[in-house]
């Protein structure tokens, strides 16, 4: 058990024997060491199964808007990119912040396990983080990486280790600053001439099977009713095809959190055909960014974003689109 | 024997014209009084303001067969609810620019501001459009083959 997990399971301890709230949001040993799953505790006894190692990359921020309909006060932890997605609910009047303990913790960057699978590495029991390496142990043996080499896409470009809320913190080690260069990915698309985007949208599009994870993992997607639940269009979960679906799909759900988007990074990390969406919520931020300011939201719990507000000397669309035009 | 012709038809585009209610749909009207001519096949679609159109509407106008979109709504300021345009000003800057990225011709979708009083420069804004997407030729990229096959049926 590493400190930090130690430090939580107190903290979660305390917490639920003292009945300072009913229930704990955290994750869950799997069947597996690397697929720990969101889970919520609600007695001590419980809290045997909760872990908290190099793959609880899920956000738990928005397991707070079903949780909360139930009544009750929650602790919650968020890793620093949590906190942001927790803060754009609060704006959102998706969680009432009153009821919510937020436990803000470390986060060193989380490991993906398909990186891992891919080299060689299987039946993985345990990680050891080491500075900038990450010891892998498994079943056949262990071997040494470099963090880059299996950190989350999401995490590779993280956006800052900076805790937009906290009531409590959490932190042993301090936290580095990722060297940020996540529109990296987006300017590498944009250098292309549109034929060439169109093939690469396509081909990684037509690998969709509409099994809705990257929306129903998102934290900015919490609409009751979602206009793509439409059980008469019979794309649910289909085969996997090139067609306008998709792509329909995939511009709508972008647009959708356009604006609120806080570059979690969740959509791209589970979808199971790894297309790689968050180029496509990066793109939004981007034109955000240079067309009305740089923006990040979840920065706070309140406050505008930029498509429900706008100034009298905004873009033409025109210009916007050519890319002729910055913000002052 | 039946002799078999193939028929070719000529394709003639179809663009489609989203026009806010207070400005530019009577700015086509005043193109129309005043005998000025746009292209017969933009096909108008009256909204109550510009911000009224959804960003899946443009995507709907494309599935069922659209080659080009264009919204036109009252310059800046104008607005007859005050601060509509505004928004759609920000969100069809996102939206376009966000088609485009897909791979989507930029030339395919615009938006101009053109008022009731405007007759002459919504016909000009219509031409122009109508030849842009006379040259790109038909949208292949934003289609629903289903739905083009019932259409061309």
């Amino acid at each position: 058990m590493n400190k930090v997990e130690e430090l939580i399971v107190k903290r979660a301890r305390e917490l639920l024997s003292s009945k300072e709230v009913d229930k704990v949001i955290g994750w869950k040993k799997g069947e597996f060491y690397f697929d720990p799953s969101p889970a919520v505790f609600t007695s001590e006894e419980e809290l045997k199964d909760f872990v908290y190692n190099g793959f609880c990359g899920a956000n738990l921020s928005k397991y707070l808007v079903q949780e909360l309909k139930k009544g009750g006060k929650i602790a919650v932890f968020l890793k620093p990119c949590d906190t942001y997605s927790f803060n754009e609910l609060v704006k959102e009047h998706r969680v009432d912040k009153n009821a919510v303990k937020v436990i803000a913790i470390e986060c060193q960057g989380k490991l993906d396990i398909e990186k891992i699978k891919e080299k060689g590495v299987s039946a993985v029991t345990e990680t050891e983080e080491n500075g900038e390496e990450v010891i892998v142990s498994s079943l056949y043996g262990s071997a040494k990486f470099r963090k880059e080499e299996v950190l989350l896409e999401k995490c590779l470009t993280c956006k800052s280790k900076k805790f937009a809320v906290a009531d409590e913190t959490i932190v042993v080690n301090e936290m580095k600053e990722t060297a940020n260069d996540r529109f990296s990915g987006v300017e590498e698309l944009e250098r292309m001439s549109e034929e060439e985007r169109f093939a690469f949208w396509k081909g990684e599009l037509s690998k969709c099977i509409r099994c809705n994870a990257c929306r129903n993992v998102c934290p900015a997607c919490t609409c009751v009713k979602c206009v793509f639940d439409n059980n008469a269009s019979g794309m649910a979960t289909k085969a996997p095809a090139d067609t306008f679906e998709e792509q329909m799909f995939h511009i709508i759900r972008a647009y959708h959190v356009a604006g609120r988007c806080t570059d979690c990074g969740e959509c791209s990390r589970v979808c199971p055909q790894h297309i790689p969406l968050h180029l496509l919520n990066r793109k939004f931020i981007k034109d955000i960014n240079r067309l009305y300011g740089d923006f990040q939201a979840g920065e706070a719990d309140e406050g505008k974003n930029p498509l429900i507000e706008y100034t009298e000397k905004d873009a033409d669309p025109t210009a916007a689109v050519n890319g002729e035009v910055r913000h002052a | 024997m039946q002799e078999v012709t193939e028929q070719k038809k000529e394709y003639v585009p179809t663009i489609v014209a989203f026009c806010c209610n207070w400005c530019s749909y009577a700015g086509a009207d005043l193109a129309g009084s005043s005998r000025l001519t746009y292209p017969a096949n933009v096909k108008i679609i009256r909204v109550p303001c510009s911000c009224r159109v959804n960003p899946m509407f443009v995507l709907k106008a494309f599935q069922r067969g659209a080659d080009g979109v264009i919204l036109c709504g009252c310059h800046p300021g104008d607005c007859h609810y005050v601060t509509g345009n505004y928004y759609t000003r920000r969100r069809m800057s996102l939206l376009f620019s966000f088609l485009n990225y897909m791979g989507i011709e930029k030339e395919r979708t615009r938006v101009e501001w053109v008022s009731a009083a405007e007759g002459a420069k919504f016909s000009a804004v219509m031409n122009d459009f109508a030849k842009k997407i006379n040259e790109l030729g038909e949208n292949k990229r934003l289609q629903d083959l289903r739905v083009k096959e019932e259409r061309d049926e």
